[in-house]
């Protein structure tokens, strides 16, 4: 019974950090939400018999791709800018 | 309007996507009785034929050997791709996107923890056909510890020319094995050592061989990654 | 009772696999920032290696590892093939990131803007 209960929620958990990932505006959690989803897929990977795949899916999953994604933030804009497409085109046609 | 089109044409996608796959059923075998599947072909040749232990590393190194040699080249190609579209007009050593050292807690523990980080890559894609693991989880250990290195000192950097060298003898290992296995045996990547006892060191042909060659590749393929990213000043 | 709750958990794992790859395709199609389109392709890659897994699992089996415990006791194994698949995706996946990331970094540098609308509107 218990066991049921903790792969469910699992389940729920990986889930819940998708969406989170894709609806946040704020990058940089955004990232930290990608490397989430990773590191419950590894777990899931041991649970499905299979420890080579999740070795790497726990290597390369959670440690390079956070920290190319949190370079990229960096150099970039940190907040998803929105609606301000239309003011700059209209005030640079003037 | 746009959105709404989205979820109608996911929820269709997925609805006969996931209608399949319930079909298929889970955990079941898929196979009726008395047909003789690939699967099983490889797993009594792995433990037969040729004494390796892990199932796994027995089919991406010697049954699917190719396909290996396919997925290097492309990690080459990415690598290749990702320095030249980064490019800066002079490479200064001295230059860091981070631009503070971190504190003393993080120097002084990441002194301790490098050598055992590099020790536990290298056993994992030394011992590669004994237990899970292989040559890509190894470089990707070792990869790790560079870049704890990398973010916790400002002045510690490596060598450009050595990781270049590294990896280019690596690669010529690899396929240098493969043409040996033309010259005795008669196909591309053919096993042509003696295969030892169950369970050794030494044992499975040419397996690793192949295995520290593409380790070593891969380490430093992604260490001259880490080292592109963080030297990219805005 | 028992029965029936475990094969929640088979339909489970399906569903969450599929679920994984409909919200990064979401993500990718819908969404206005370039790094939001490079996070919902990470996302599908993900989805997309669970499902492959999932497909190769027996129930009882064991993991294909000849250890000398097994050697005594031989039962079910698991499939091996799709497993070797999945470790070559996952680096290529990987791969795919990293050169998505570093054109994000150069079109920003030369736009001075992430958002697909307005990058469109400059002709040059």
């Amino acid at each position: 019974m218990i066991y049921f209960i903790l792969i469910a929620v699992l389940f729920v958990l990986i889930i819940a950090a998708a969406v989170y990932a894709v609806r946040q505006k704020d990058l940089l959690y955004a990232t930290i939400a990608t490397g989430i989803i990773s590191l419950i897929l590894s777990i899931l990977f041991f649970l499905l018999q299979a420890p080579d795949v999740a070795l790497t899916e726990a290597a390369i999953g959670v440690a390079l791709t956070t920290i190319i994604f949190v370079i990229t933030v960096r150099n970039t804009v940190r907040m998803e800018e929105e609606g301000q497409s239309k003011e700059k085109f209209k005030s640079a046609v003037k | 309007m746009k959105k709404f089109v989205v979820i109608l044409l996911l929820a269709v996608v997925g609805y006969y996507t996931a209608d399949t796959f319930f079909g298929i059923g889970f955990g079941s075998p898929h196979f009726v009785d008395g047909v003789k599947a690939v699967k099983d072909v490889y797993i009594t040749q792995t433990v037969q034929s040729l004494k390796v232990s892990n199932a796994v590393t027995s089919i991406v190194v010697n049954f699917r050997g190719f396909d290996t040699l396919g997925e290097v080249t492309v990690l080459f190609l990415a690598v290749t791709v990702l320095g030249s579209i980064l490019y800066k007009k002079r490479h200064r050593v001295g230059d860091r996107s981070v631009l503070f050292s971190a504190s003393s807690v993080v120097t002084a523990g990441s002194k301790l923890l490098f050598p055992a980080i590099l020790l536990l890559g290298a056993y994992v894609f030394i011992h590669g056909h004994l237990s899970p693991g292989g040559g890509f989880q190894g470089g990707v250990i070792i990869a790790t510890g560079f870049l704890l290195m990398l973010l916790a000192y400002e002045n510690f950097s490596v060598g450009h020319s050595v990781l270049s060298v590294v990896e280019s003898l690596a690669g010529i290992t690899f396929a240098g094995v493969g043409l040996l296995g033309f010259m005795n045996g008669g196909t591309f990547l053919q096993n042509f050592l003696p295969t030892g006892i169950l369970n050794d060191l030494f044992s499975g042909g040419i397996i690793p061989i192949i295995y520290i060659a593409v380790g070593f590749k891969v380490a430093a393929e992604l260490t001259g990654v880490i080292y592109t990213v963080l030297h990219e000043k805005g | 009772m028992n029965d029936s709750l475990f094969s929640l958990l088979d339909y489970g794992v399906y569903g969450t696999a599929i679920l994984l790859m409909l919200i990064g395709l979401y993500g990718a199609l819908v969404k206005k920032s370039l790094l939001k389109i490079v996070i919902g392709l990470s996302i599908v890659d993900s989805g997309l290696n669970l499902l492959i897994v999932t497909l190769g699992y027996y129930k009882g089996g064991t993991a294909p590892i000849f250890s000398p415990a097994y050697l005594k006791h031989p039962t079910l194994m698991v499939d091996p093939v799709p497993q070797a698949l999945v470790l070559t995706a996952i680096v290529i996946g990987f791969g795919v990131t990293a050169v998505a990331l570093a054109l994000v970094i150069r079109l920003y540098r030369h736009h001075g803007t992430l958002n697909i609308d307005e990058i469109k509107n400059l002709k040059w």
